[in-house]
C-alpha cells in the first residue's frame, strides 16, 4: 500500500508550539481561569527536620477576613490514606503530617482564603507547637543501631535490602589478577523547572468524584496512587493536565502528593481550591533526586579487562517512600554494566530513609548515580595499571557483532557499534589536539585534565522493573508486571481534517510538531493541516499507566504508536477510496492532499472527502472496514518482559550510546573550573527532528553541568534545609556554559516502530562523571565527589600542590563542611556605668525589654529565666519569634552565660553566649561577649548567606542599647550612638 | 509618592503596550500579580518571586525590570511593555520572536517572555551588540530547557536583521 511520501527524517521544521508561546499566549496552569468561588491555598510547612507535632492553633488565622478554613493533617485522616510505594512497608506516606514531621518543608496545615495574599497572611498566623526529635540526615548514619528512627512501625530506617548475583561473581573475583574499589557519595540535586507546581481541584459529593487539574507529567501509574490516596475508584478521579507546562525534567511527577492534598482540602471546604507553589516551597518541598552511597568493586586483568563488578548501593529516599520510589534504584538495573561486556555481577541494594525531602523523578533518574561510580572506576583501573583510560574503555565495550546484547542483569540492548562511535568521536571531536593542549598547559604549570565517559542511555522504561525490589517469591504472588503501553488517537472530523491526541504530556519538548509531521506524511497532507493536542484528560482520552513524559519515551514509543494509529486509519481510508474509484487499495497512494491511483494520477479523490466519508456517507464504506472516524492504537513492546525468577530485569526498551570527553582547567588560585572543550557523541537511533534532539542534548548538558559544579540541595547535620532560594541553589546561566560539540552516530533501534531511541537524559548521566574524571586527571586524584565547587577544588589544589600560590592570593583554606552553619562571633563594648550597675540591668526584665532589638514583651519566669516576643529581620525575611533565655554560670558581677532559643513560623534557632564584665579602670565597664548559635527553618533556607551579618546586628544592637541604657558609653555619646546605629543597620558590629 | 494605606485598595493607572490601563490593587500587590491576575496578561511569568530567574522581566519606561520585585502601585503613570506587545500584529511575530522560533531558542517557553523583554530593551539601546554582551544580558535569566546556546544565536541573528532592516532603529517598532 502507498507508503510513498513518508519522510520522517525531515529538516528541523519550526515548531507549531512556538508562535503562541513567544507571544505570551501560553496556557500554563496559572494562566487558566478558575470557577467563581475558588479558594486559594497557602501551605504551612515544618521548619523542623524531625519533631512531634503537638498542637496547631488555627484561631488567629480564622479571624482574618478572607480566610475561610485552616485544614490540618488530622482533618484529612478519614478521607485520605498514604501514597503507596512499590514496596510494602509500614510507612504512612501521607501528603501532610499528622502527628510527626520528618523533613523541613513538610506540609502541616493548609490555609484557604479568598486570594493568595490573604491565604499567606493566614498561614503566618497559624501557630504550631513542636517537640524536637533528633534528626538523621546521612544515609550511613541512619543505619547505625541507635540512630533516630523515622517510622517507628518499621523499627529501623532500612526499608529494603536485596542482593543479586549474575554469572559467577565469586569465581571471577577469586581468580582475578586485580581488584579495586571506588566509594562515591552522590549528592542531592533536582530538576528545578522554571514553572513550579500547580493544582486546581474540586470535589462533587453527590458523585463522590474528584476533578483535579495539575501540571503533572506522569507516569500515569500514579493516577492509581492518587485515587487510592483519595479513597475513590479510578473512574472517580478525573485528572487533567493544562495545555502548556513550564518544564519538568521528571520533577512534576512529584506534584502528586499536592494533588491529593488540594483535592482533599476542596472536599473538606466544599469549594474548588487552587494552589500554585512558590519557588521557596519548590526547593524545600517538591522532589529531589536520591543521594546514594556506592561502593563499586571490579575484578580485572592486566589489560584492564573487567571480569566482574560488585555493587553495594545505599539509596537515600528521604523521609517517606512515595510511589514510584524506590524506582530510582532499579531503573538502571539492566544497565549496571554500562556500555561494557561484563558477565559477572553482584549487587546489594539497600534503601534507607532520612530526615530530608522525599525523592522522586529527576532527569537521568538513577543514571547519574550509576555512571558516576562506574566511570570513575574505569579511570581508576587505568591509573592503577598505568594504562590510557581511553584504551581501558575501548577494550571493555560491547562489540558490534554482539547486538542485540543481553546484559548480565537482564536488559536487551537493541543496537549499536560502540567502538566505531567512539573512534569517530575521538577523530571528529579532536582528541589529539586536546591532548596537545593538556601538555602545553601542564608545561606552563597550569592544572589541566582530560576526562572520558562511555554510557548507555536507557529509554522507554519497563513498567515492571520496579518489581525487582520484591523477591521472586513476592513477585510470583503479586503477579507479573511488565510492558510500557503507549497510545495515540487519530480523529477525522466531518470536513476531513485530522486531529491527533496523545498521552505523552509534553513539558516543552515539541511533541506536537513532530507528531503533526509524522501523521501528515502518512496521509499525504501538509503538516499544517494536522492538529495535535497533548493536554490529557483521564476521563476522556486514551491513556495507560505508562503514559506521560519520562524515561525519554516520546520518540521511541509515542511517535511510533502515532505512526501505527495513522497507518491503520490510512489503510481503512484506502479501502474506502478504492471502493469509490473502483481500484485496489494496494494501488493507491496518499500524496499531495489526494488519494490517487499509483498508475493513473487522474483517478483520485481529495483526501478530505475520503476522510469525511464515514461521517456523511457510511453507505459508501465497505462493510468490513467498519468506520474510519477515530483510531486509537496502543503499543507495548514484547521485549519488555517481567523480571524473571533469577531477577533478570529488562528495565528499558532502547539503549542509546554516549561517549563524552572533555578538557578542563582548574584555576590554582580560585578553584574555579573552566571547561576548555566538551565533546559529546550520541547514538540515539533514527533522529526524528534534529533541532529538538540538539535541544535535548544541550539542555541536558547544562543541567548536568549544574549538578556537577553548582547545584546541591544542602542539609545541615540537624536536617535544616540550607538551599532554599535560587541564590543558594545555583542554576547555570548563559555565562557559565562552555561551547559544546555534538556528534551523532546512527544505529536504528530494531525494537521501535520508527527506529528512534530516547535522547533526553543521556548527558545528565554522562556529563557529571566526565567532568569529574577530567578534574581527577588534572589534580591526580583517586577520590572525588560532586559538586565540584570552587571552594572544594581550591582545597584540593592546596592539598595536591607543593607549589605556593602566586603572590597576592590568600592561601587556600579547606572548604567549609556543607551544612556547618554555626554562627560564631565575639565583641566588646565599653559602658560608662560600673560592673555592678550593668549586672543589675542585665537581670531586669524591663531593661531587657528595652534593649533586646525588636522585643515586644519580656517576662521574668525566675531570676534566671526570661521569655520574650521578638521581631527579627534576616535579609528579606522578617518574622515574629518566641524567645526563651536562661542565665547560668552566674558570677556576679563578672560574668554569666546566656542560653537562648527562638522559634517562630519562619524558623528557629538556639545558641549560647558568655558575657564578661570588667572594670575599665575609669569607672566604666568593659563588656565582652562571645557567642555560638545555629538557626534552622525557613530563615536558614533562604537567608543562610545573611545570617552572620544578621546575628552581628542583633547581638551588637543588644549591647549598644545596653550601653545607652547604662548611661552612655565611655566615649562622647551622641556621635558614637549614631555611628552604632548606622553600623548596625548595615550589618557591621558597632 | 503619597503614603498609601495597607488596609485599602488603590486604583493604579499606567500604559501597557501603549494602551492606558487601570487596575485595582492593594499597596503590597506585586506588578506580576497586577498584570497577570488583575489585567489577565498572563504572558509575564513568575518563576521565583525573588528576583533571580528573570521570567517576570518587563520594560518599565524603557528599562528592563523584574516585575516580581516591583509593587504595582510604584508603576503609577509608567509606560510598561510586556511580551504581549512584541508582535507586529495578531498572528505576526516580531523580528526577535521570529528569530527565537527559527533557532529553537525555546522549549517550554516559560522563561522566554522575560528573555525577550530584556533583549528587546537592550537591542533598542545597543543595536550592534557583541556575542559577549548578549550572553551577559541573557545571563541575567535562568532557562532550564535550552542550554542557552540557541538563545544567544537567536539574539545575534535578530540584532543583525534589525540593523539591516532599519536605518533608524530607534524610530521603528522593534522586535
Ligand atoms: S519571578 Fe521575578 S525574577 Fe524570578
Ligand atoms: S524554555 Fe523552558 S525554561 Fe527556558
Amino acid at each position: 500500500m502507498g507508503i510513498q511520501g513518508e519522510q520522517f527524517i525531515r529538516p528541523s521544521v519550526e515548531r507549531v508550539e512556538d508562535a503562541t508561546l513567544l507571544s505570551g499566549g501560553g496556557r500554563y496552569i496559572d494562566d487558566l481561569g478558575t470557577r467563581p468561588g475558588t479558594l486559594h491555598a497557602a501551605i504551612v510547612r515544618s521548619p523542623h527536620a524531625h519533631a512531634d507535632l503537638l498542637a496547631i492553633d488555627k484561631a488567629a488565622a480564622l479571624t482574618l477576613p478572607g480566610v475561610v478554613a485552616v485544614i490540618t493533617g488530622s482533618d484529612l485522616l478519614d478521607i485520605t490514606t498514604g501514597l503507596v510505594p512499590a514496596l510494602r512497608v509500614s510507612v504512612d506516606a501521607r501528603a501532610i503530617a499528622v502527628d510527626r514531621v520528618r523533613y523541613v518543608g513538610e506540609p502541616v496545615a493548609i490555609v484557604l482564603a479568598a486570594d493568595r495574599y490573604r491565604a499567606e497572611d493566614g498561614a503566618d498566623l497559624v501557630t504550631v507547637r513542636y517537640r524536637g526529635r533528633p534528626a538523621v540526615v546521612d544515609p550511613e548514619a541512619a543505619l547505625i543501631p541507635d540512630a533516630p528512627v523515622l517510622h517507628g512501625d518499621v523499627g529501623s530506617n532500612l526499608m529494603s535490602d536485596r542482593s543479586f548475583a549474575y554469572g559467577d561473581p565469586d569465581g571471577a573475583f577469586s581468580t582475578a589478577l586485580h581488584s579495586l574499589a571506588v566509594t562515591v557519595r552522590y549528592p542531592r540535586n533536582t530538576g528545578s523547572p522554571m514553572e513550579c507546581y500547580g493544582v486546581v481541584a474540586e470535589y462533587d459529593p453527590h458523585e463522590d468524584a474528584y476533578d483535579v487539574l495539575a501540571n503533572f507529567q506522569g507516569p500515569f501509574s500514579i493516577h492509581a496512587v492518587i485515587a487510592r490516596a483519595l479513597k475513590v475508584p479510578g473512574n472517580r478521579l478525573r485528572l487533567r493536565t493544562p495545555p502548556d507546562s513550564g518544564g519538568s525534567f521528571g520533577v512534576k511527577q512529584g506534584v502528586a502528593p499536592y494533588a491529593v492534598l488540594m483535592a482533599a482540602a476542596a472536599r473538606v471546604v466544599g469549594r474548588p481550591v487552587k494552589w500554585v507553589e512558590d519557588r521557596l516551597e519548590h526547593l524545600a518541598g517538591s522532589v529531589s533526586a536520591t543521594n546514594r552511597v556506592t561502593i563499586l568493586t571490579a575484578a580485572f586483568d592486566a589489560e584492564g579487562r573487567v571480569a566482574a563488578l560488585d555493587w553495594d548501593q545505599l539509596e537515600d529516599c528521604g523521609a517517606y517512600l512515595r510511589a514510584p520510589e524506590p524506582a530510582t534504584l532499579y531503573r538502571m538495573h539492566g544497565n549496571m554494566t554500562g556500555a561494557y561486556a561484563i558477565s559477572h555481577v553482584r549487587i546489594r541494594n539497600r534503601v534507607v530513609l532520612t530526615n530530608k525531602l522525599p525523592t522522586g523523578l529527576v532527569r537521568g533518574f538513577g543514571g547519574p548515580q550509576v555512571y558516576y561510580p562506574l566511570e570513575r572506576l574505569m579511570q581508576r583501573i587505568a591509573r592503577h595499571l598505568g594504562l590510557d583510560p581511553l584504551d581501558v574503555i575501548r577494550r571493555n565495550l560491547i562489540p558490534a557483532d554482539a547486538f542485540p546484547y543481553r546484559t548480565a542483569t537482564g536488559a536487551l540492548y537493541d543496537s549499536g557499534d560502540y567502538r566505531q562511535a567512539l573512534d569517530i568521536a575521538v577523530g571528529d571531536g579532536g582528541l589529539s589536539a586536546l591532548l596537545g593542549r593538556r601538555d602545553a598547559a601542564r608545561a606552563e604549570g597550569r592544572i589541566y585534565g582530560i576526562g572520558f565517559t562511555a554510557a548507555v542511555e536507557p529509554s522507554v522504561s519497563n513498567m515492571g522493573y520496579i518489581t525487582a525490589v520484591l523477591t521472586p517469591a513476592e513477585r510470583a504472588k503479586a503477579g507479573p508486571k511488565n510492558g510500557a503501553q503507549s497510545t495515540a488517537t487519530i480523529t477525522l472530523d466531518p470536513v476531513g481534517t485530522v486531529t491527533v491526541q496523545v498521552a505523552s504530556v509534553p513539558q516543552g519538548q515539541g511533541h506536537r510538531t513532530v507528531l503533526a509531521g509524522i501523521v501528515a506524511d502518512i496521509f499525504g497532507i501538509p503538516p499544517a493541516q494536522v492538529r495535535v493536542t497533548t493536554d490529557l484528560d483521564t476521563a476522556k482520552d486514551a491513556w495507560s499507566i505508562a503514559s506521560g513524559n519520562y524515561s525519554s519515551r516520546f520518540a521511541a514509543a509515542v511517535a511510533g504508536v502515532a505512526h501505527l494509529a495513522a497507518t491503520r486509519l490510512r489503510d481503512k481510508l484506502a479501502r474506502i477510496a478504492a471502493a469509490q474509484l473502483n481500484l485496489k487499495a494496494e494501488d493507491l497512494v496518499f500524496a499531495g492532499g489526494r488519494v490517487s491511483s499509483r498508475t493513473n494520477p487522474d483517478a483520485f479523490l481529495p483526501f478530505a472527502r475520503v476522510a469525511a466519508t464515514s461521517h456523511w456517507s457510511p453507505g459508501l464504506v465497505p462493510d468490513d472496514v467498519g468506520s474510519a472516524i477515530r483510531e486509537t492504537a496502543f503499543w507495548t513492546p514484547p521485549e519488555l518482559t517481567a523480571p524473571d525468577a533469577e531477577d533478570h530485569v529488562a528495565s528499558s526498551l532502547c539503549h542509546g550510546f554516549i561517549f563524552d570527553f572533555c578538557g578542563v582547567e582548574v584555576d590554582r588560585a580560585t578553584g574555579k573550573l573552566r571547561i576548555d572543550r566538551y565533546v559529546t557523541m550520541h547514538d540515539c537511533g533514527v533522529i526524528l527532528h534534529p533541532g529538538m534532539v540538539e535541544g535535548q542534548v544541550r539542555g541536558g548538558f547544562v543541567q548536568a553541568l549544574g549538578a556537577a559544579v553548582y547545584e546541591e540541595l544542602v542539609y545541615g547535620e540537624d536536617g535544616a534545609f540550607l538551599s532554599g532560594t535560587l541564590a543558594d541553589y545555583l542554576l547555570p546561566t548563559a555565562t557559565e556554559v562552555p561551547d559544546l560539540r555534538i556528534l551523532h552516530f546512527t544505529s536504528p533501534s530494531p525494537f521501535t516502530p520508527l527506529g528512534a531511541k530516547g535522547v533526553g537524559e543521556g548527558n545528565c548521566m554522562s556529563t557529571p562523571v566526565c567532568l569529574a574524571n577530567a578534574v581527577a586527571d588534572a589534580l591526580d586524584l583517586d577520590t572525588l565527589d560532586l559538586p565540584l565547587t570552587p571552594a572544594k577544588l581550591r582545597a584540593l589544589v592546596a592539598e595536591a600542590d607543593e607549589v605556593p600560590p602566586p603572590a597576592g592570593h590568600r592561601p587556600a583554606t579547606p572548604a567549609a563542611k556543607p551544612g556547618d552553619r554555626t554562627l560564631r562571633g565575639a565583641g566588646a563594648t565599653v559602658v560608662a556605668a560600673a560592673p555592678e550597675a550593668v549586672w543589675a540591668l542585665l537581670l531586669d526584665p524591663d531593661v531587657l525589654a528595652s534593649v533586646i532589638p525588636g522585643a515586644h514583651g519580656v517576662k521574668k519566669l525566675s531570676d534566671t529565666h526570661f521569655t520574650a516576643d521578638v521581631t527579627l529581620g534576616v535579609g528579606p525575611v522578617k518574622g515574629r519569634y518566641a524567645a526563651d533565655i536562661t542565665l547560668s554560670d552566674l558570677d556576679p558581677p563578672r560574668g554569666a552565660t546566656l542560653t537562648g532559643t527562638v522559634s517562630g513560623g519562619l524558623g528557629d534557632g538556639g545558641g549560647t553566649g558568655r558575657v564578661t564584665l570588667e572594670p575599665d579602670g575609669s569607672g566604666g565597664t568593659r563588656i565582652g561577649y562571645t557567642y555560638e548559635a545555629a538557626v534552622g527553618g525557613k530563615v536558614a533556607a533562604v537567608g543562610g548567606r545573611l545570617l552572620d551579618g544578621a546575628a552581628r546586628v542583633v547581638i551588637g544592637g543588644f549591647f549598644a542599647a545596653l550601653a545607652r541604657r547604662a548611661g552612655g558609653t565611655g566615649q562622647p555619646g551622641l556621635m558614637r550612638r549614631l555611628l552604632a546605629r548606622v553600623l548596625a543597620s548595615t550589618g557591621v558590629r558597632p | 509618592m503619597p503614603k498609601l494605606s495597607a488596609a485599602s485598595r488603590h486604583s493604579v493607572s499606567f500604559t501597557v503596550n501603549g494602551v492606558a490601563r487601570s487596575v485595582e490593587v492593594e499597596s503590597r500587590t506585586l506588578l506580576t500579580d497586577a498584570l497577570r491576575h488583575g489585567l489577565g496578561m498572563t504572558g509575564t511569568h513568575v518563576g521565583c518571586e525573588h528576583g533571580v530567574c528573570g521570567s517576570c522581566t518587563v520594560a518599565i519606561d524603557g528599562t528592563m525590570a523584574r516585575a516580581c520585585l516591583t509593587l504595582a502601585v510604584a508603576a503609577e503613570g509608567c509606560d510598561i511593555r510586556t511580551v504581549e506587545g512584541l508582535g507586529l500584529g495578531p498572528g505576526r511575530l516580531g523580528v526577535l520572536q521570529a528569530a527565537f522560533k527559527r533557532h529553537h531558542a525555546l522549549q517550554c517557553g516559560f522563561c522566554t517572555a522575560g528573555i525577550l523583554m530584556s533583549l528587546d530593551t537592550y537591542l533598542r539601546r545597543h543595536p550592534d551588540p557583541s556575542r559577549e554582551e548578549l550572553t551577559l544580558v541573557i545571563g541575567g535569566h535562568l532557562c532550564r530547557c535550552t542550554g542557552y546556546a540557541p538563545i544567544v544565536a537567536a539574539a545575534l541573528d535578530a540584532a543583525a536583521e534589525l540593523r539591516g532592516a532599519q536605518k533608524h532603529p530607534e524610530e521603528t517598532a522593534h522586535a
